[in-house]
């Protein structure tokens, strides 16, 4: 089998990954997750709200875990990210090397850029 | 299982299992808990309606028990013989999987590679996710709100419990697995284990070495 032909067979794999073509965010941008506590199913961890991170990849596009688990169909699907951040930031008595990471899903209505005045501005709100 | 009638993930929509639960928990003792009633309920509901026999969620246990826990070491033993599968299988978990076989239903698989300078270990801090359909049922430990808090916060105290001790200039990533994608670790490969077959690197690749918290010994 040609490389060619092998990876066409592969393409037909089930797949990680689901289509996303429209995306706010790309691989590298810094975010910040809203700092929100709505009430509800959310699968945005409490100890991540309010923590700056870096896009790490796009996982695509997947039903909406809030409407979900209120027995809906999850439309309109959600882009599903995964964001990095360093442990010395998401807790500030973290003992570890600097190096340390934490990575997780975040979903794209849980994200607000997080870049230049954007940033500023929000790491100067108060309350 | 794409032949049978009966698909366990079925009445989860999307492929979404945050909710997992062992088809039917086996209790020895004790009142029967609220879930287990409503879990046999549904059972029997489902047999008395015609769409599943009682033999074929016996055959799915079974499935749970004797082939699932030995998936994860197969493929990980692939990707340390095999180093074109071994991008595959980090480029694409789920694809590299099916390549070999290895069907996963409603696992969407990102493996993580420890290398000299990195190592990883996988949580999940809002429940239990784990990769059941490549490493079977999650260890106690893993379920414990313990492990759940204490990974991501200190995670270098939790690895050096189980005996897992990181020089300061590896880098440690913590996996989440808080929404939909699953996780497994490829660990570095010994060295002492130059020659060996597939069959033989399987068995050092344990389910502790496949979520981080340990890293393949070879027997002395």
């Amino acid at each position: 089998m040609t490389s060619g032909r092998r990876a066409r067979a592969r393409r037909k794999l089930p797949s990680t990954y689901t289509p996303a073509p429209i995306h706010r965010f790309k691989v590298g941008d810094r975010v910040m997750i809203k700092r929100a506590f709505p009430p509800g199913h959310r699968r945005t961890p409490h100890y991540i709200r309010g923590k700056v991170g870096v896009i790490e990849r796009i996982c695509g596009a997947f039903p909406n875990p809030e409407e979900l688990a209120y027995g809906f169909d999850g439309d309109p699907a959600k882009v599903l990210y995964r964001v990095r951040f360093q442990q010395k930031h998401v807790w500030p008595d973290y003992r570890g090397p600097a190096l340390d990471v934490i990575e997780m899903e975040i979903f794209e209505h849980w994200l607000l850029p997080a870049t230049g005045r954007a940033l500023a501005a929000k790491l100067t709100q108060t309350g | 299982m794409s032949d049978t009638t009966f698909d366990y993930y079925a009445r989860r929509k999307h492929d979404h299992d945050h909710d997992d639960h062992a088809p039917v928990a086996g209790q020895d003792s004790g009142p029967a808990s609220e879930y287990e009633i409503m879990s046999r309920a549904m059972q029997e509901l489902l047999e008395a309606k015609g769409v599943v026999t009682a033999d074929e969620i016996r055959r799915r246990m079974e499935i749970f028990e004797e082939d699932f826990p030995y998936r994860g070491s197969r493929v990980i033993a692939r990707a340390w013989t095999d180093s074109a599968f071994k991008a595959r299988l980090l480029a694409d978990g789920k694809a590299a999987c099916a390549e070999m076989g290895v069907e996963l239903e409603a696992t969407r698989l990102i493996a993580v590679e420890n290398t000299p300078d990195v190592h990883n270990v996988i949580v999940c801090t809002l429940c239990s996710c784990y990769p059941r359909e490549l490493l079977g049922m999650p260890p106690t430990w893993y379920k414990s709100d313990n492990y759940r808090a204490r990974v991501v916060r200190e995670p270098r105290s939790v690895l050096k419990e189980f005996g897992t001790v990181l020089p300061d200039h590896v880098t440690l990533r913590v996996h989440d697995s808080n929404a939909d994608m699953r996780y497994v670790v490829v660990p570095m490969r010994p060295r002492e284990t130059k020659g060996w077959s597939e069959d033989r690197l399987a068995e050092i690749l344990t389910r502790d070495t496949l979520v981080g918290v340990t890293v393949p010994r070879v027997p002395a």
